[in-house]
């Protein structure tokens, strides 16, 4: 596979050096000089100097043939604008970005340009994992799929503590694909037995979330 | 008509002025804020005491444009000194608050030919200096003075 990384920070070098040990075809476009210099030490004819949004530098490093292309520039408008001609005006089929900032996500998602990823969003996503008590965690959302991925502490007094994930009474549209407990995880079955504490994922259709998380969470409402 | 300004260098400040003096609604949103002055400095009092709006932000932010009055434009000019920034917040003016005319300064010939191509108004500096020169080299035009 061909793979076009367009900047050099962080990101891009250490995708570069992934995606090579793993037989990929890479090419790194950084407009940097400084950056570039020090990235070329290790990647050598791996990395192009040059601004990846001027269209003539995509095109001397071969982004007609890309099968990938991945903007990870510090610059959510160049990021934006990358994507945007990789798979309008050069047809690259799939392109991935990186959001900088959450707050400029929708521009991505109003001009087209999925998937974006942002990696604040993401230490987020992680940090709320890590946090106990934080109730209901998003791990992953799949909008164009419409599914979503969560994860619930099961409480001491919820209807699901106690019961098998066959009488849990989920909605149409949810599953629980694993159970978290004493530091281990394991993919239960209908018998499997829910226990107070645990941390459940489960997949769900868009749209029930509340009503799963009801069984889960306590049956006594907070003191405000 | 009510004209949004993105961007307050030469090229923004000069068109706030001209369309202010023609009577229309002027508001110029800029990261900097010490950029009014380049609009203050063409009035004895200044530009917001002549009825021009001025707002400190940044153009990708959305609260800003608003503060700006983006919703309510009728004429949308993106003229901040970095090409892809301008070419995103045109497309967002465009697709999101359909603004009706929207202009776009870009500095590069490749990228304002191929955004020109998928319907937005371009305008680019560098190709009209590129044929206003090659003219000029080739006899073809003469000019006396300042010429574009």
């Amino acid at each position: 596979m061909y793979v076009l990384i367009v900047g050099a920070g962080k990101v891009g070098w250490n995708l570069a050096r992934e995606l090579i040990a793993k037989s990929h075809e890479v090419t790194v476009l950084e407009s940097d000089p400084r950056r570039y210099a020090v990235v070329e030490e290790e990647l050598e004819h791996s990395v192009h100097y040059g601004d990846g949004s001027e269209l003539w530098v995509l095109e001397r490093a071969g982004i007609e043939r890309a099968d990938l292309v991945i903007a990870v520039t510090g610059d959510d408008e160049d990021n934006i604008l990358i994507s945007q001609v990789a798979r309008e005006k050069y047809g690259v089929s799939r392109v991935v970005a990186r959001c900088n900032n959450p707050r400029n996500l929708e521009h991505f998602e109003l001009l087209g340009v999925k998937p974006a990823i942002s990696a604040t969003d993401l230490i987020l996503r992680l940090i709320e994992h890590e946090v106990p008590k934080y109730g209901l965690v998003h791990l992953l959302d799949l909008p164009e799929e419409r599914l979503e991925i969560i994860e619930l502490e099961v409480a001491d007094d919820s209807e699901a503590a106690g019961k098998k994930v066959v009488d849990l009474g989920l909605p149409n549209g949810s599953l629980v694909i694993s159970i978290l407990r004493d530091g281990g995880g394991f993919v239960p079955t209908g018998e499997s037995v829910v226990q107070a504490n645990d941390e459940v994922l489960l997949v769900l259709d868009v749209g029930i979330e509340e009503t799963v998380t009801e069984l889960f969470t306590s049956r006594v409402a907070p003191a405000a | 008509m009510f004209v949004l300004i993105v961007g307050c260098g030469r090229v923004g400040s000069a068109i706030a002025h001209s369309m202010l003096a023609e009577g229309h609604e002027v508001s110029v949103l800029d990261e900097d804020p010490e950029a009014i002055a380049l609009l203050d400095r063409r009035y004895s009092d200044g530009w917001e005491e002549r009825g021009g709006r001025f707002t400190v932000g940044t153009a990708l932010e959305i609260d800003a444009l608003l503060a700006a009055g983006v919703d309510q434009a009728d004429a949308f000019v993106a003229s901040t000194d970095g090409d892809n920034t301008n070419l995103v917040v045109a497309q967002i003016a465009k697709r999101r608050f359909e603004v009706e005319r929207v202009v776009v300064r870009v500095l590069d010939p490749h990228r304002a030919r191929w955004y020109a191509e998928q319907g937005l108004q371009t305008v680019c500096p560098t190709q009209t200096a590129i044929e206003l020169l090659e003219a000029a080299v080739r006899g073809q035009i003469r000019f006396e003075g300042v010429s574009g």
